[in-house]
């Protein structure tokens, strides 16, 4: 159902939303960046419409506000352990047709990839998603390549301009904080770009051979294990696991899961030392083969969403969307 | 007829006088080293009309064109008026050329308008001071740099101003990568360790270059809302007893500096030998004169500290000794 409001409603809107709603959304963090005086944009939690940034793409993806970079699986004591209470409030995500279509595959990866996972699935249950439109394509997104660049998976979608607010609420419990207000209903269909700057064609014939292709070493080289590309990109989902003691007793602590990342040292390593991807090239082969190679293998579809964080993001200008046009090239 | 010119009144106009008769330089200070490119034509155009074709870039980054006659010395200020404007240099009388050059051009690195590593735009700053300070005949040496790497050789000057950023970490956005631990070590002075898979920073071993902020892929550290100086006094080159600046002032600010300096400045006209040649007296050998507990008593006058800052209440250099 579409509604047509006025900013002044969508904010008495907005505030009841809260009532029930936790709000996730990209925010401005201002003197965050990694450089003096440079600001950055990652999702947090949000308390009035306009502080969410609807322009531009965020550094970081929305998935932090799934699937925490730090959780506390349970606390112990000597004998007995304890989880830790999910949230209260349900969450809303703020997001744009890739994260969208990335929430797809963290489903994937948590939900249909063995069982369950309990952390993730109970706060999904408690997710409803709203929907960005994108008027522009942003500048290292490839959405269009990769079909990412419209969706209808949405609960709601929502779009400012001026003083109208536009939206489309698919959602019948949503729809009840639309059906009271002044406005009134139309159609209203979400904004969508149909083209990139960036265009990416992925290779068709990768197979073990291409183990062996000289590009790995060439970008791996290039890196630094950083990290940065995992820890942007929506639909990596790799953690590791910590056993916190506590100092002042140790008989007592807690189990955290946290981000990991394929490039980092330690990914790899296990007990006696041994590391089975050493190279930065061996590593970057793995996470590449795995967004556009392995992932689609198992269920059907690329792992990557093309939202171009990785390339943005890359302090040593590593390009992945690069790399993926030159695999398809040699083929030609 | 011979030249019959004021050497000193000229040397305070910014020219030098140089070893061949009747020829000399025009000395043009570009605070904070940042300027329009438009004024490099305009400094070609005097160098092409008036000197020998050639501009030497000095080392406090000004340019000397040279080869000038000394009688063209007016018609040269009158061709550095639009220099001096887009500079906004402080001037009485427009069309008189730089107004005082006994204090030095305070100089700067390229800073945080384009260097990953400066905790903050060195050359506004730096043009701060300038407006603050000038037109002065006073022997000042101040220079700007944004981090302790100290590119701008900020340690050779009377006062040295080396850019911090206090660093705020959020361990919910850590995961424990430890790219800081080994920036640090690496880069910096090994400040940081983990424990329980956290960092903890060393308060008293920081430095607050900000290699952490900069290496940390999850944004777990950032900046410090507030930007923070070292500031260092009195380091110098020379003939008797060159030496680096020592820290003052650790985890201080803007205003904090700019009051110092300007406090300085009574200090000098206080206490400068009145038979100083030039009028030209190092402050370093004022204070080896009067003792650093004197100056420190005037250069902290009307200041109020912020409470995070350290000071080092007594400072010996050492330094090279020739005399």
């Amino acid at each position: 159902m579409g509604y047509q409001i006025t900013r002044e409603t969508a904010n008495r809107v907005f505030e009841q939303l809260k009532q029930s709603y936790d709000i996730f959304a990209p925010k401005f963090f201002s003197g965050e960046g990694c450089f003096s005086d440079t600001d950055i944009i990652r999702y947090g939690k949000v308390n009035t419409l306009d502080e969410i940034q609807w322009e531009h793409r965020s550094d970081y993806s929305f998935k932090e506000s799934l699937f925490a970079i730090n959780e506390t699986l349970f606390y112990f004591t000597e004998n007995e352990t304890t989880v830790p209470a999910g949230p209260e409030k349900k969450i809303m995500i703020f997001l744009k047709s890739c994260d969208l279509h990335a929430l797809k595959r963290l489903d994937a990866i948590y939900l249909e990839n063995g069982p369950e996972d309990f952390y993730y699935k109970r706060l999904r249950e408690k997710a409803v998603f709203v929907l960005m439109g994108c008027q522009e394509t942003c500048a290292t997104g490839f959405c269009a390549s990769m079909g990412t660049n419209r969706t209808e998976q949405y609960d709601m979608y929502l779009k400012i301009s001026g003083d109208t607010v536009l939206a489309d609420v698919k959602s019948q419990e949503l729809q009840t904080y639309f059906q009271n207000t002044d406005g009134r209903t139309c159609e209203v269909t979400p904004d969508y770009v149909t083209e990139n700057a960036e265009k990416v064609t992925l290779p068709q014939h990768l197979s073990v051979d291409s183990y062996q292709n000289p590009i790995w070493e060439e970008y791996g080289s290039r890196c630094i294990g950083c990290g940065r590309c995992n820890f942007a990109c929506p639909t990596c989902t790799c953690f590791t696991m910590q056993d916190i003691l506590y100092r002042d007793n140790e008989n007592v602590g807690e189990r955290r899961r946290v981000w990991a990342s394929c490039q980092v040292d330690g990914y790899t390593e296990i007990a006696g030392g041994v590391d089975f991807r050493k190279t930065q090239g061996q590593r970057m082969r793995f996470k590449v083969m795995h967004k556009i190679y392995d992932f689609e293998k198992r269920f059907g579809y690329p792992m990557c969403v093309g939202c171009g964080r990785c390339d943005a993001i890359c302090p040593e200008y590593i390009s992945y969307a690069n790399l993926i046009n030159k695999l398809s090239k040699e083929e030609a | 007829m011979g030249l019959d010119i004021n050497t000193k009144k000229a040397k305070k106009n910014a020219f030098r006088i140089g070893k061949v008769r009747g020829e000399g330089a025009s000395r043009i200070r570009v605070p904070g080293g940042y300027l329009k490119a438009e004024i490099l034509g305009q400094v070609q155009k005097i160098a092409e009309e008036y000197g020998n074709g050639i501009v030497h870039l000095t080392t406090r980054q000004g340019f000397e064109i040279e080869g000038i006659k000394l009688e063209d010395m007016d018609k040269i200020n009158e061709m550095l008026q639009p220099i001096i404007e887009i500079l906004d240099i402080n001037q009485e009388i427009p069309g008189t050329g730089y107004p005082a050059s006994g204090t030095r051009n305070v100089s700067a690195c390229i800073g945080n308008n384009v260097c990953p590593f400066a905790n903050y735009n060195t050359s506004e700053f730096a043009k701060r001071i300038e407006k603050a300070i000038f037109p002065n005949d006073l022997h000042f040496k101040i220079a700007l740099t944004g981090c302790p790497n100290d590119c701008g050789k900020v340690r050779m000057h009377d006062f040295g101003i080396i850019g911090m950023t206090l660093p705020q970490y959020d361990p919910s956005r850590c995961v424990s990568c430890q790219a800081c631990i080994k920036g640090c070590k690496s880069f910096s002075v090994d400040a940081l360790r983990m424990e329980n898979y956290k960092i903890i920073r060393d308060e008293e071993k920081c430095i607050g270059c900000g290699v952490c902020i900069t290496k940390c892929p999850t944004r777990a550290f950032t900046r410090s809302p507030k930007k923070y100086y070292k500031l260092t006094l009195m380091g110098r080159t020379g003939k008797r007893n060159p030496r680096l600046g020592e820290d003052f002032l650790i985890w201080t600010d803007e205003d904090t500096i700019v009051k110092i300096i300007l406090n300085t400045y009574r200090f000098v006209k206080e206490y400068i030998d009145p038979k100083a040649p030039g009028g030209k007296e190092h402050i370093g050998y004022i204070i080896d004169r009067v003792g650093f507990t004197e100056y420190k008593k005037w250069a902290l006058e009307g200041v109020e500290l912020l409470p995070e800052t350290q000071i080092n209440e007594c400072i010996y250099w050492n330094g090279i000794h020739f005399d």
